[in-house]
C-alpha cells in the first residue's frame, strides 16, 4: 500500500481536467504534497477521491480547499470521505489562531503607557500591602490567639536553620578572598598586618549582611512568591477568605516575621564565619597565626561596627520578605505570572537591599560610627 | 531521518483494521503497599465507546495513565493497535500517541498560549512539515467542531468558563484525528445542559471521525445516553463489561447500588422518557410522557 498522498491530473483534449488523490490524505501525509497540489494551474471540474486509501478532517479539509479553488466536484468518495466532508464543508475556519496583536507602534507606546502606569499603581500597591501588613500585625498583637506560632515556626527553620550550610559555605569564602586579595596589596606597603582590620570592618559592617540578605533574597524571596502565587492561582488563598481566614495574617506575617527574625542572626553567623575564613588564609599564607587574627579582630574592630550590621539586617529581612509576599499575592492569570512575580521580587528584593544599604553607609557614617 | 519518517508511516498511514485497538491483561498497579489493580483484563472493541465506572479510589484515572503511558504499572501487558507499549521501545510508542486523543480532567490547557495555540501543539510536534495557514486551518476546524464559539480562537484558557475549557481540551485531543480517544470525566462539574451537549458531540465525532472512546465518567445518564458497553471496575479488576441493561441483572452489590440506587433509578426514568417522547408522537403518548413528568417533578 502507498504511503505518500500523492496525485494524478487526468486530462482529454479539449476538456478540463481530472485530479485524482491517490494514498493516504492524513494529517501525517498532506503537509508533503501540499505545495505540490496548490501549484497545479490547469482547469479542473473533477476531484476523484475513490483512489484515497485513507482520509481524515484534515485530507478533507484539503480536498474541499482545493474543490473551493478550482470550482471543481468533488466525486468518489467512499462513505467515510463523503461524511468527513460533508462534516468540513462549508466551515468558515480561514484566519489567526494567536492572540490578535497591534502594530509595533501602538505596541510601544501601549508599553511605554503601561510602565508608566504601574509604577504609580505598583508604588500605591505595596504602601497598601505594607499598610494591610500593619494592621495585620496589630490585629495578631491585640489578638494573640490568632498568631500562628507553628507556620512561624516552620518559616524560621526554612529560612534560617535550612540556610546555614550555603551562607556559611559563601562566607568563608568572601573572608578568604578579601583577606587573600587585600593582603596583596597590602603588602605593597608592608602593611599586612592590617589584613585583620580588613576582614573584619568589611563583614561585620557590611558584606556579612548585604551578601546574606542577597542570599535569603534568592532562596526565600523567591520562594514565597512562588508559594503564594501558586496558591492564588488555585484559589487557596480565596478559599482562605472564604473561611474567615485572613491570608496576611496566615501567609505573609509568618514569612515576613520569620525574615525578620533570622537575618540579624544570620548576618551575624556570615560575619564570623567571613572572619574564620580570613583567618584560616592569613594563617596559611600570611603567617599571622589563627589564634593572633581572632584576638586582634578584638582590638582592631570597634564594637559599633556589630551594631552597623545587626541594625540592618531586620529592616534587610523585612524588604527581602515584602518583596516576595508582595509579588506573591500580585500573581494572576497564568503559570507564567508566576515566573515573572518571582523573578521580580528577587530582583526588586535585591535591588532595595542595596540602595538602603547606602543610605546607611551615609547615615551611619555622619552619625560618628565611622 | 529516513528511519524516523518510516516510523511516523507505520502509524499513520493505515487506521488500524483489527477488533481491539486497546487490551489490558493482568495489569497490577501498586502505590507502596497499597495494591490498585491486581490482574485486571479489558478489551475494547473498536468503534465503541466503553465507559469506565467505579467508586471513588478504583483507580479509574490510574487505569487511563498506564494505558496512556504515564504510568508504568508494576505487572501487565498493554496492547494499543496491536502494539505492546508495556515492553516496546519508547520509539515505537511515539508511534501510537500521535493516534490517540487524551482529554484531561480539568482540561490541561497550556495557559501561555491561546485555545488555538493549544491545538497546534500536537500538530507542530508530530508534522512541523505543514504550512502555517494549513495548520491554522485545521486548529479552527477542531476548535468549532469541539462546537466552541469562533471568537474562542484566540482565547486564553483563563478567559474560559469550565465548559469551555474541556470543549477546548477535546479540541487539542482530537487535533491529530486521533483513532483512539481517552476521556477523564468528561462531564465533570458541567450543567446538565452542558453536560448533554457534551454527550451530544461525543456521540456525534465518534460517527463522524469513527472513533473509539475510552471514557471515565461518573455521569448515570452519560452511561446511559452514549454508552455502548461499560466496564465496571471494582475488588481492584474490571468485575463486568457489557451494556448497562445487562449490567443491571448482575448481583453484584456494588453494581446493584450503582445502578439500581435513587440516582441510577432516576437516570434511567429520563432515559426512558426520551425514548417515548423519541418513538411516539401520538397525543396519546404525549400526555403520558406529560404525566410522568409531573410525577417525577413532585418527587424531586
Amino acid at each position: 500500500m502507498d504511503r505518500r498522498a500523492g496525485f494524478e491530473i487526468e486530462q482529454e483534449e479539449g476538456e478540463a481536467a481530472r485530479l485524482a488523490l491517490t494514498g493516504p490524505w492524513l494529517v501525517a501525509t498532506i503537509g508533503a504534497v501540499e505545495k505540490d497540489v496548490e501549484s497545479i494551474d490547469v482547469a479542473i471540474d473533477r476531484i476523484d477521491l475513490s483512489q484515497v486509501s485513507e482520509i481524515d478532517t484534515a485530507g478533507a479539509w484539503m480536498a474541499c480547499l482545493l474543490g473551493q479553488r478550482y470550482e471543481a466536484e468533488l466525486v468518489g468518495a467512499n462513505e467515510r470521505a463523503a461524511r468527513l466532508v460533508e462534516s468540513v464543508e462549508g466551515m468558515e475556519i480561514e484566519g489567526e489562531v494567536a492572540a490578535p496583536r497591534p502594530g509595533v507602534f501602538t505596541r510601544v507606546a501601549e508599553k511605554a503607557g503601561e510602565k508608566v502606569y504601574n509604577a504609580r499603581s505598583g508604588t500605591r500597591g505595596v504602601l497598601g500591602f505594607l499598610g494591610a501588613l500593619i494592621v495585620a500585625f496589630g490585629t495578631v498583637i491585640r489578638h494573640p490567639s490568632r498568631f500562628r506560632g507553628k507556620a512561624v515556626v516552620r518559616q524560621l527553620e526554612l529560612v534560617g536553620v535550612k540556610a546555614l550550610p550555603i551562607v556559611g559555605l559563601m562566607s568563608f569564602l568572601i573572608g578568604v578572598v578579601i583577606a587573600q586579595q587585600g593582603a596583596v596589596q597590602l603588602q605593597q606597603f608592608g602593611a599586612e598586618t592590617l589584613t585583620v582590620n580588613l576582614v573584619g570592618r568589611i563583614t561585620l559592617r557590611e558584606l556579612g549582611v548585604l551578601m546574606t540578605a542577597i542570599m535569603v533574597a534568592g532562596r526565600s524571596g523567591s520562594a514565597f512568591a512562588a508559594q503564594i502565587g501558586t496558591m492564588r492561582l488555585t484559589e487557596e488563598v480565596d478559599a482562605m477568605r472564604t473561611i474567615g481566614i485572613n491570608p496576611m495574617e496566615a501567609l505573609v506575617v509568618p514569612r515576613i516575621l520569620a525574615s525578620i527574625l533570622m537575618m540579624p542572626l544570620l548576618g551575624f553567623y556570615a560575619s564570623a564565619v567571613a572572619i574564620i575564613g580570613g583567618a584560616a588564609i592569613s594563617d596559611a599564607f600570611l603567617g599571622i597565626p589563627f589564634l593572633n587574627f581572632l584576638q586582634r579582630i578584638q582590638e582592631v574592630v570597634p564594637t559599633y561596627d556589630l551594631w552597623v550590621g545587626l541594625v540592618k539586617a531586620p529592616v534587610f529581612g523585612l524588604i527581602v520578605a515584602l518583596a516576595g509576599c508582595y509579588h506573591g499575592m500580585q500573581v494572576q492569570g497564568n503559570s507564567e505570572e508566576v515566573g515573572l512575580r518571582t523573578t521580580m521580587a528577587v530582583v526588586t528584593g535585591i535591588f532595595a537591599v542595596i540602595v538602603l544599604d547606602a543610605f546607611f553607609a551615609v547615615f551611619f557614617t555622619r552619625v560618628g560610627w565611622a | 531521518m529516513a528511519l524516523d519518517e518510516d516510523k511516523r508511516e507505520i502509524g499513520r498511514h493505515e487506521r488500524y483494521r483489527g477488533e481491539y485497538p486497546l487490551v489490558v491483561e493482568g495489569l497490577v498497579n501498586r502505590f507502596g503497599d497499597q495494591t490498585i489493580h491486581d490482574g485486571l483484563d479489558l478489551k475494547v472493541r473498536r468503534g465503541e465507546i466503553l465507559g469506565v465506572v467505579g467508586g471513588s479510589g478504583t483507580g479509574k484515572s490510574v487505569l487511563m495513565r498506564s494505558i496512556i503511558g504515564l504510568q508504568i504499572p508494576d505487572e501487565g501487558h498493554i496492547e494499543v493497535f496491536g502494539r505492546s507499549i508495556t515492553d516496546a521501545d519508547p520509539d515505537q510508542v511515539l508511534g501510537i500517541r500521535d493516534r490517540w486523543g487524551v482529554l484531561f480532567q480539568g482540561g490541561a490547557l497550556f495557559s501561555t498560549l491561546t485555545v488555538g495555540e493549544n491545538v497546534e501543539v500536537p500538530l507542530k510536534q508530530f508534522f512541523p512539515d505543514l504550512s502555517d495557514s494549513l495548520r491554522h486551518q485545521i486548529a479552527r476546524y477542531k476548535v468549532t467542531l469541539s462546537g466552541l464559539p469562533e471568537e474562542a480562537v484566540n482565547k486564553y484558557p483563563s478567559e474560559l468558563s469550565g465548559g469551555m475549557k474541556k470543549r477546548a481540551g477535546l479540541a487539542r485531543a482530537l487535533a491529530l484525528d486521533p483513532e483512539l480517544l481517552f476521556l477523564d470525566e468528561p462531564t465533570a462539574g458541567l450543567d446538565p445542559i452542558g453536560a448533554a451537549a457534551f454527550d451530544q458531540l461525543t456521540r456525534e465525532l465518534k460517527k463522524t471521525l469513527g472513533l473509539t472512546v475510552f471514557l471515565i465518567t461518573h455521569d448515570l445518564d452519560t452511561l446511559h445516553e452514549i454508552c455502548d458497553r461499560v466496564a465496571v471496575l471494582a475488588d481492584k479488576k474490571v468485575i463486568a463489561v457489557d451494556t448497562v441493561p445487562n449490567l443491571m441483572k448482575l448481583d453484584h452489590p456494588w453494581i446493584q447500588e450503582y445502578f439500581n440506587g435513587p440516582r441510577g433509578r432516576a437516570a434511567l426514568t429520563a432515559q426512558a422518557l426520551d425514548e417515548l417522547r423519541r418513538n411516539m408522537e401520538l397525543p396519546v403518548a404525549a400526555q403520558t410522557v406529560k404525566a410522568l413528568d409531573n410525577g417525577r417533578n413532585t418527587k424531586a
